[in-house]
């Protein structure tokens, strides 16, 4: 079913926006997943990302307090909606699904290597 | 802590290309990021990594759309402006139908010229050697003048092909085309055909449908098309039957090729006989040197060989051979030049002029496609005038839309929108038109023109024009129409005085300089056509038909078939003759006479004819007397035309001897006969010599007894002729009918040129009835004012058509110089011209100046009619 669609680093994004709970804006969703995953997260992609993910409600936004490292401009704070809640349980209970189809076997081939 | 700042351009990039919701966020961000990194990695990183994120930011999702509220109503707008454009077409069926009908009628001209235009150069295209196939011409010098020959000595296929293998894949020598008869069971038809060289199926690609393309390799081979094939074995496989050819002897079909094209010489090659046939029948080895050039040389260029290398290494081939076969005092005084002309060209650059290419058809190509452009251009006009006259009513719209909140663009968009609507209609019926006409317009081009339907490239084409003429044709209105001020047209005051029409007045006058351009010009082509057409001829054609003698017995016999012709009464005179009375072009030198200048290269057209010739088609002496049967030693006399007396210097040349070098013996000149028109009829006529003969003759020409119905005498003749020639189809040819088909290449021009200025003025009349019953409109309730007041209708009528005749006589101001330009050139081709009088620029004036009146009175007359307390009771 393609009820809830998400993409692989959508899903990160929006697992790391429930990481930091309130505390979620551009700069410190980058440096969670950099540190986090060990990946390089471009300016670019993300908002990219934040801006569909809004699109599609699983996140909102609000506007947070303006800083003087940030030349005065608003930071923009990022919740998960109930939609994205849904969609992140609905992603996390079909991979345990299919986690759970899986045969031993199929993941510990070494032990019966000589039966074959 | 001091706030540090990114490179300016990048971030001014940045906030450029930025959605506005995310600007402020984003930017933030990327501070927040730069401050981090300048503390932690210094500026020159720091800088780096913003860049780079900058870069990456450049992306859909980021990126502004190009228009604000661009989702929200564009398509809504699209479909109103739809909506609107139909419904004005609607409301105003009048000014529709001459918008739609001029544009429509233009395209119409444009799609069939462009047909024309694509047909032309595409011809010979099918071959698929085209790029790379020649024919190699001679460019020989006559009296100090390089005259330019497409046909060859015999021996220069052979030539060529030894000694300049290097540069040519293939020769093939051609003898042809002209018809052969052919028998089988009995059963003959005469088939065109040319005799090739074994090379000539490869090099002219012809798709076999049974045998090879080697066909040609046995002499006493052929290949017949696919469509002789059928005429002469029906449905029986033709492949390896044996034909009888001429009655002389015996060939074998080898092979059937698919019918050639259409479009491309060689397009009536029913078949191909090989060139060491006609070698052997005719005794050709023991007959023709290098002086005959009777026959036509192609050559195929090897791949990726340059044609000019090749050309300059032809040509001192002919002056070579010449010299190596001793004929020396011949050829070699005509200092004989070969070059090589390519297939590309043989259509459209075929005039020479000095040794040296001048075009030909191409000239033609041009003047139509011009022509055809500026058709078009006329109806684009039209549609522009009508639009800015309407615009005043359709100010108020504007102005509305703009207080609403449309921008400028929106409204240019609208009213591209309705030319574009306009334009695309007319291309409907455009097509329409096209498709209508085209059987006429084939007949009298003689093509084979269709719609391409089925081809991408067509439609693309149409298509792309169909646009460009929508937005030419709706710029103006559209960016006019679209620059109002809207307080200014709400209030009323648009009326911005005269400067308003002057657009206006110069289109019109543009529209009428090609309309009365084209008009003089068709007249003056009429003109030049009657005047060769009413030239003294100096015989007489009529009722002379003309058979080719295609049987020995009748040459054999000719004296006897002549008098059993005359017994039927159905003809009155009889003779023979060697070429066509109507065509004569055999020419032949070597002639000296007393007084000759020695270092003339002379050259007379020579006929040779049978004694009646004179009687036949009733030719006038100037001087001396006629042939006559009774008088043994007039077979070494001559009969020269005045031409002839004046070419040779020889005032009273009757009782003057020539003498015909080698040794074709000593003749006495016994007349002098007025010119006899028998050649090209706008060229002054060559010097002739009348020879009798009556072993040489190929043609009978007999003058039918006007007592009989044409129908009747021609039975008669018939019975006659085939008592003689028993297995022959008795075929003859209408010799007036030939004299007329000498016009017929400046006639089909006249009657296009014709056809298109016409339809040039009706859509010029058209956009003038427009704006006449605009202007009628407009002026309603000052003619209502005037007429109380005392004017008379008269006076009315004259002061509404006054301007416009101002506008069509600038025009006929500007034409004649335009088209004396033009139409002096295309005169100048001609030898036998007409001079362009005053008369024609005046005749055109007043037809030009008739038909306006015409037009406008129309409207100016209804409008100078119309009871004012009408028009003044409104609002």
């Amino acid at each position: 079913m393609k009820k809830y669609q998400l993409g692989e680093f959508e899903e990160v994004v929006m697992l790391t926006v429930g990481i930091l709970y309130n505390e979620a804006y551009g700069v410190s969703i980058k440096k969670e997943i950099e540190e986090r995953l060990s990946r390089k997260v471009s300016v670019g992609a993300l908002q990219t990302a934040l801006k569909r993910l809004e699109d599609k409600g699983y996140l909102k936004s609000h506007e947070g307090e303006a800083t003087q490292e940030r030349a005065g401009r608003p930071k923009r704070y990022f919740v998960i909606t109930a939609l994205g809640k849904r969609a992140l349980e609905h992603i996390r209970s079909t991979r345990e699904k299919l986690w759970g189809a899986i045969p031993k076997i199929a993941l510990n081939p070494g032990k019966f290597d000589t039966a074959f | 802590m001091k706030t540090a700042f990114p490179p300016k351009l990048f971030l001014r990039f940045f906030r450029w290309f930025c959605h506005p919701e995310l600007r402020d966020y984003i930017e933030g961000d990327l501070m927040e990021l730069y401050n981090e990194r300048h503390n932690d990695l210094g500026k020159r990183k720091a800088d780096l990594k913003f860049i780079i994120d900058v870069l990456l930011l450049f992306r859909p999702g980021i990126i502004k759309p190009s228009k604000q509220n661009h989702s929200l109503n564009n398509y809504a707008m699209f479909k109103s402006y739809f909506k609107v454009g139909w419904r004005n077409l609607l409301k105003q069926k009048g000014y529709s139908l001459i918008n739609v009908g001029g544009l429509a009628l233009g395209m119409a001209v444009a799609i069939l010229i462009g047909l024309w235009i694509h047909d032309e150069f595409s011809y010979n295209k099918i071959f698929k050697n085209y790029d790379r196939i020649a024919l190699v011409m001679q460019n020989q010098v006559f009296n100090g003048e390089i005259e330019t020959w497409s046909s060859q000595a015999m021996q220069l296929g052979p030539a060529i092909r030894n000694d300049y293998s290097n540069h040519f894949e293939h020769v093939v020598m051609v003898r042809g085309t002209f018809d052969h008869k052919l028998t089988f069971n009995n059963n003959s038809v005469r088939k065109m055909g040319a005799f090739m060289d074994t090379e000539a199926p490869e090099m002219l690609s012809l798709q076999m449908l049974k045998g090879t393309r080697s066909g040609l390799k046995d002499p006493y081979s052929i290949l017949l098309s696919e469509s002789s094939a059928k005429a002469i074995f029906g449905d029986v496989d033709a492949l390896d039957k044996i034909i009888k050819y001429n009655d002389k002897t015996e060939v074998k079909v080898t092979g059937i090729y698919k019918d050639i094209p259409y479009n491309c010489d060689y397009a009536d090659l029913e078949v191909i006989l090989p060139f060491q046939l006609t070698v052997i029948l005719d005794n050709l080895e023991s007959r023709v040197g290098w002086g005959n050039s009777w026959f036509r040389c192609m050559v195929q260029l090897k791949e990726g060989a340059d044609i000019n290398t090749a050309s300059n290494a032809i040509k001192d081939v002919k002056y070579k051979g010449v010299m190596a076969h001793g004929n020396v005092n011949d050829d070699i005084r005509f200092k004989p030049e070969l070059f090589l002309h390519p297939m590309s060209k043989w259509r459209l650059y075929s005039d020479f002029k000095n040794g040296v290419s001048v075009g030909g058809a191409i000239k033609y190509v041009w003047m139509f496609g011009v022509v055809g452009t500026f058709v078009l251009i006329l109806a684009c006009i039209n549609f522009m005038n009508l639009s800015t006259a309407r615009s005043e009513k359709r100010a108020k719209e504007v102005g509305i839309r703009k207080t609403v909140g449309s921008i400028r663009s929106q409204l240019i968009s609208q009213f591209f929108t309705e030319s574009l609507l306009i334009a695309f209609l007319a291309f409907v019926f455009s097509l329409l038109l096209v498709q209508l006409s085209l059987p006429w317009f084939n007949e009298v081009s003689n093509k084979h023109l269709t719609l391409l339907l089925s081809s991408p490239l067509f439609w693309m084409v149409c298509i792309s024009f169909t646009i460009t003429t929508g937005l030419i044709a709706g710029s103006y209105p559209a960016l006019y129409l679209s620059s109002f001020k809207p307080i200014r047209v709400l209030k009323g005051a648009l009326y911005s005085g005269r400067s308003a029409s002057i657009p206006r007045k110069v289109l019109v006058v543009v529209q009428f300089t090609v309309s009365v351009t084209l008009i003089i010009g068709t007249i003056i082509v009429y003109k030049q056509i009657q005047f060769a057409q009413n030239r003294p001829i100096g015989y007489n054609v009529n009722g002379i038909i003309s058979a080719p003698i295609r049987t020995e017995e009748i040459k054999k016999h000719f004296t006897v078939f002549r008098e059993e012709l005359l017994k039927t009464g159905a003809v009155k005179e009889v003779n023979a003759t060697d070429s066509w009375i109507t065509e004569t072009y055999v020419t032949n030198s070597g002639f000296t006479w007393e007084g000759k200048d020695p270092n003339m290269s002379e050259e007379f057209v020579t006929l040779r004819v049978t004694p009646e010739f004179g009687k036949t088609v009733d030719w006038q002496i100037v001087e001396g007397r006629d042939f006559s049967r009774d008088i043994a030693s007039d077979t070494l006399a001559f009969i020269i035309n005045e031409s002839a007396a004046r070419y040779m210097g020889i005032e009273h040349p009757v009782g003057e001897t020539m003498t015909w070098l080698p040794d074709n013996g000593t003749y006495k000149i016994v007349g002098v006969v007025k010119d006899l028109v028998s050649q090209n009829p706008y060229a002054p006529v060559k010097q002739m010599i009348y020879i009798l003969n009556y072993k040489r003759i190929n043609y009978i020409n007999m003058k039918l007894n006007p007592n009989f119905s044409a129908h009747e005498a021609i039975a008669k003749v018939e019975s006659v002729v085939k008592k003689y020639d028993p297995s022959n189809p008795f075929e003859y040819k209408f010799m007036d009918e030939e004299f007329a088909n000498k016009f017929k290449g400046e006639k089909r021009i006249a009657a296009i040129a014709f056809v298109v200025s016409t339809l040039a003025i009706i859509i010029s009349c058209l956009g003038l009835l427009g704006l006449s019953s605009f202007v009628a409109e407009q002026r309603t309730k000052e003619l209502g004012i005037r007429k109380i007041l005392g004017a008379s209708v008269a006076q009315l009528w004259q002061l509404l058509s006054k301007d416009f005749i101002v506008l069509v006589l600038t025009s006929c101001i500007i034409a004649i110089p335009l088209s004396f330009y033009f139409m002096n050139n295309w005169l100048m081709q001609y030898q036998y011209r007409i001079t362009i009088s005053w008369s024609i620029y005046a005749l055109s004036g007043m037809m030009a100046i008739l038909i306006t009146l015409a037009t406008v009175s129309f409207q100016t007359i209804r409008a100078a009619i119309a009871n004012p307390v009408k028009s003044l009771r409104s609002e």
